[in-house]
């Protein structure tokens, strides 16, 4: 062995300790729940709670709804800047940067201050607009990474092409845009919506700023009041993160074997 | 003792033999040329050369002394790379007076040497521009400088022309050979094109799956082949197969027609042996040497310069030969009956 | 007799508009939920509860207590930054160029992808489950090597712990950005130095490190931003016990502590501004390491 590899594998070996030790702690802690036992007590005290179930289904709900906004909003733009507006990208892409430099508590705090219910569009005052609200900011959220991979996915194929051809066929823009380009583009736009997912699932303070009781602010809670349950969360939480992220990997590695027989 | 020494070199990656006793001296000043195709071991050799690849055994030694064991950068040796390998985020100036600045020389002698080297591959005016500012012809002709800016015992060149246009490529062919002369300095140029190699080289080493098949000047490569390889990897030509009559007296049979070699041929008689000829050694008509063959146009391909023609032969078998190209005379019919004819001396018997 | 009708596609003039109404969702989406909130702090922090324009928002900044909490967060995003960046880079290199196993590299990578983005609540807890007054580690400590972690001062719910705690989004974030930076540089470079006589620190110094430079200080703006607007990690972590700006903010928008909207947008202004600064240095920076390294 080198001397090279000897620091790599000692880098690696530090690295290794320090990522998986809060993992391995978290993990821990949560099956302590029952005196001097390991035991899931903890997981299933959370599972059962009415509060968990509602706030964790109503999360999915509005991942899943942020995902449908993202596509709907970023797919067509995506394709049409490409296709027709090559002159609109820097500006497209400064406003998809934005999510990234305007930290989301400012945003935030923009909607309370503009959508108040003394305002033209009072939507923090009903239940609808609340959670409107809440959408429409889990998208701009979702913007950076939505827009880049559809771009990116745009990209490997020759959308202008595939367009007339389909166009040649009889086929309108609706018709395109469905059933020849987001296929085309599934897989980005895939690794997008996962990343969505599990950037939205646990979100903190869009929720509690808008006094939305969802799956973020109910972590928050828990973390407050119990000792074990929180860990368990973690670890759901975490699974989550991992499950999202290994399914882009699985999504991209395919795409990649298909694109390579073809 | 040749200059640069290189002594059974042998190099295995794994299970795998890359190199198998590899033998050559090249004299100082020499232009050596490697020819073969990917993965017939050129690049590792000269790897082990430069000191990128320790040798699994073998030695190299430049100037008498044994520098197999010594790093890259203690070994005088200038590289230059296919992909030229410029350094991104110095000049031009930078770039060549790298070597020298390493080496600890003084402010105004590095000036002095760069601008020398950059007049001497005529770009003395581009020394503050960054590599991304050139096109790849001039990012190669600085990549020459920076490596012999140091003044280098040997040159390496590692396909230094395979990225280029090919109309840039023969220029910078011709201002590479006219550097390396001018400076004396010792070559190997590792190429798998066949005429920048003959173009180029005092000698080529023409290699095949970790061989040197052989070794000798363009002109003994060309017209006397060592073996099957060689005379079908170095231009094109023609396998004839003949029937052996004698193989001590050197007699044997052309498509029916008897003919008698230079040499004696290896095998027994009754035997089939492949002959090769090259396609501009063949004359379309009588005239063209002692021995005639009768047969018919098949293929015509115009090609400028000359026309290369594919002619059925009556005993069987096919051969293509080059004519020039005259305005004055229109190309053969396909389909007429013609004469070819060559001589004896041209036919190579080949090593089975 | 057949006629036969050529449809040619539609006029341009119908189909230009058309690709307009493709993109104008976009756009009203984007000025309605992004630019006008935006600019409405802008203009807030410029103004005063009666609408005139005044500096007195931005004055307010310079009170001690705000002031502090801009300089805690500064100190926070830019040690987790530096040592981010230090350490990101480390692994990045090993796993690179260390002639480590490629298989390695991938888990490597992927494990990044995850932890980058296991941000905010979760994270806390983790780390409130191995460092925390009963936490895994601390108990090991105790335990094991008899030492006392909590006896020597220190406590999960600090500046200390809450850098350990963003480390731990910051380093893969890292990874993730140099790892194909150091995949950028070319094995030819390093050899083209070695044949010019360069030793493996002549290299580093005079070719690699240059070349990343941008990437390695980019990154670096980037970390700090991304620290910088973190608020679930260190209000699930430390509650309201650290002050630090995007706390501060937090708390003054649920008006618990202040009620001075105007103090708010200014104190959203500043985080604007600085995340920009950093953001900025960093989208610079990457265009040109992008033009090396193409």
């Amino acid at each position: 062995m080198t001397g090279r590899q000897l620091w790599s594998w000692l880098a690696v070996a530090l690295g290794g300790l320090y990522f998986l030790l809060p993992l391995v702690g978290m993990f821990d802690f949560s099956m302590r729940m029952q005196r001097g036992v390991y035991s899931f007590q903890a997981y299933r005290v959370v599972l059962a709670d009415p509060q968990f179930q509602q706030t964790f289904g109503y999360s999915v709900a509005l991942a899943l709804l942020t995902i449908i906004l993202g596509i709907l909003l970023v797919v067509p733009t995506a394709y049409f800047v490409r296709l027709r507006f090559p002159g609109l990208r820097p500006a497209i892409e400064f406003i998809t940067l934005l999510p990234l430099v305007i930290p989301p508590i400012v945003i935030v705090f923009g909607y309370i201050r503009i959508y108040n219910t003394s305002s033209v569009l009072p939507l923090t005052g009903s239940w609808w607009g609340t959670n409107i609200l809440l959408l429409c900011g889990y998208a701009v959220l979702s913007l950076p990474y939505m827009y880049r991979s559809v771009d990116t996915g745009l990209r490997t194929i020759d959308i202008a092409s595939l367009t007339e051809a389909a166009q040649s066929l009889g086929a309108g823009w609706a018709r395109i845009l469905a059933v020849v380009i987001l296929p085309n583009v599934f897989v980005s736009v895939l690794s997008g919506a996962f990343l969505t997912f599990a950037i939205v699932i646990g979100e903190y303070v869009f929720a509690a700023l808008l006094n939305v009781n969802s799956f973020g602010p109910y972590m928050v809670w828990m973390g407050g009041n119990r000792a074990y349950e929180p860990s368990a969360l973690a670890v759901v939480a975490f699974a989550i993160t991992w499950a999202c992220m290994g399914l882009i990997q699985l999504f991209t590695r395919f795409s990649k074997f298909s694109t390579a027989r073809r | 003792m040749s200059f640069l020494d290189i002594r059974h070199l042998q190099k295995s990656f794994g299970a795998h033999r890359v190199v198998k006793d590899f033998t050559l001296g090249i004299d100082k000043g020499e232009f050596v040329s490697f020819l073969g195709p990917s993965g017939c071991g050129k690049t590792t050799v000269l790897r082990m050369v430069g000191g990128f690849e320790a040798p699994t055994s073998g030695a190299v030694s430049i100037d008498g002394r044994d520098v197999t064991a010594l790093p890259a950068n203690r070994r005088k040796i200038g590289m230059v790379f296919q992909s030229y390998a410029l350094f991104p985020n110095l000049t031009v100036a930078e770039n060549v007076g790298f070597g020298l600045k390493v080496a600890g020389q003084g402010k105004a002698e590095i000036a002095r040497r760069v601008a020398e080297m950059l007049e001497l591959i005529g770009l003395p005016q581009l020394g503050s521009r960054y590599p991304f500012q050139l096109s790849g012809g001039q990012q190669q002709r600085v990549a020459l400088a920076r490596a012999l800016a140091p003044r280098p015992e040997v040159l390496l060149l590692d396909e230094p022309l395979s990225a280029l246009d090919a109309k840039i490529r023969v220029s910078l062919r011709d201002e590479i050979r006219r550097i390396q002369r001018d400076l004396g300095i010792t070559t190997i140029f590792v190429t798998h094109d066949q005429e920048e190699a003959l173009s180029m080289s005092d000698r080529v080493v023409v290699m095949h799956q970790g061989v040197a098949d052989q070794i000798g000047t363009p002109f003994e490569i060309y017209n006397r082949p060592a073996t099957r390889f060689v005379a079908e990897f170095v231009g094109t030509l023609n396998l004839i197969d003949a029937d052996l009559v004698d193989a001590a007296a050197g007699h044997i049979r052309l498509a029916g027609v008897p003919v008698t070699l230079d040499r004696a041929s290896p095998g027994r008689a009754g035997e089939r042996i492949s002959l090769a000829l090259r396609p501009e050694t063949v004359t379309l008509g009588r005239g063209g040497g002692d021995i005639v063959l009768p047969g018919r146009i098949a293929e015509v391909h115009f090609l400028g310069p000359v026309i290369r023609v594919r002619v059925s032969v009556e005993g069987g078998g096919s051969i293509a030969l080059d004519t020039f190209n005259q305005a004055d005379r229109l190309p053969p019919l396909i389909g007429a009956p013609v004469d070819i004819s060559m001589s004896h001396r041209d036919l190579l018997v080949l090593a089975a | 007799m057949t006629t036969i009708t050529l449809s040619l596609p539609s006029a341009r003039q119908p189909r230009q508009v058309l690709s307009w109404f493709g993109v104008a969702p976009f756009f009203l989406f984007a000025l309605l939920f992004l630019i006008l909130p935006t600019l409405n702090i802008v203009v807030g922090a410029f103004r005063n509860p009666q609408g005139q324009v005044t500096l007195e928002n931005l004055g307010k900044l310079l009170s001690p207590s705000i002031l502090s909490a801009f300089w805690i967060s500064i100190e926070l995003s830019l040690l987790t930054a530096v040592l981010g960046c230090l350490f990101g880079f480390l692994i990045a290199a090993a796993i690179t160029l260390g002639g480590l196993p490629r298989p390695l590299r991938n888990a490597i990578l992927t494990f990044s992808g995850v932890a980058s983005n296991f941000a905010g609540v979760p994270l806390a807890f983790a780390f409130i489950a191995t460092l925390g007054r009963l936490g895994f580690v601390t108990m090991l400590l105790r335990h094991w090597f008899g030492i006392n972690l909590y006896g020597s001062g220190f406590n999960v719910v600090s500046f200390l712990g809450l850098a350990l705690t963003y480390l731990y989004f910051q380093i893969p974030l890292m990874v993730l950005i140099i790892t194909p930076a150091l995949e950028g540089l070319r094995r030819e470079w390093r050899e083209a130095a070695e044949s010019l006589g360069a030793s493996g620190a002549q290299y580093w110094r005079m070719v690699a490190l240059p070349v990343l430079w941008p990437s390695l200080l980019g990154t670096l703006a980037l970390l700090f931003a991304n620290a910088f607007g973190a608020v679930a990690t260190a209000i699930a972590l430390t509650g309201s016990s650290l002050s630090i700006a995007p706390i501060v903010l937090f708390a003054q928008i649920r008006g618990d502590v202040l009620n001075d909207p105007h103090l708010g947008y200014a104190i959203a202004f500043a985080m604007i501004v600085l995340t920009a600064i950093a953001n900025c240095i960093y989208i610079l920076l990457r265009m040109r390491a992008e033009r090396w390294l193409k």
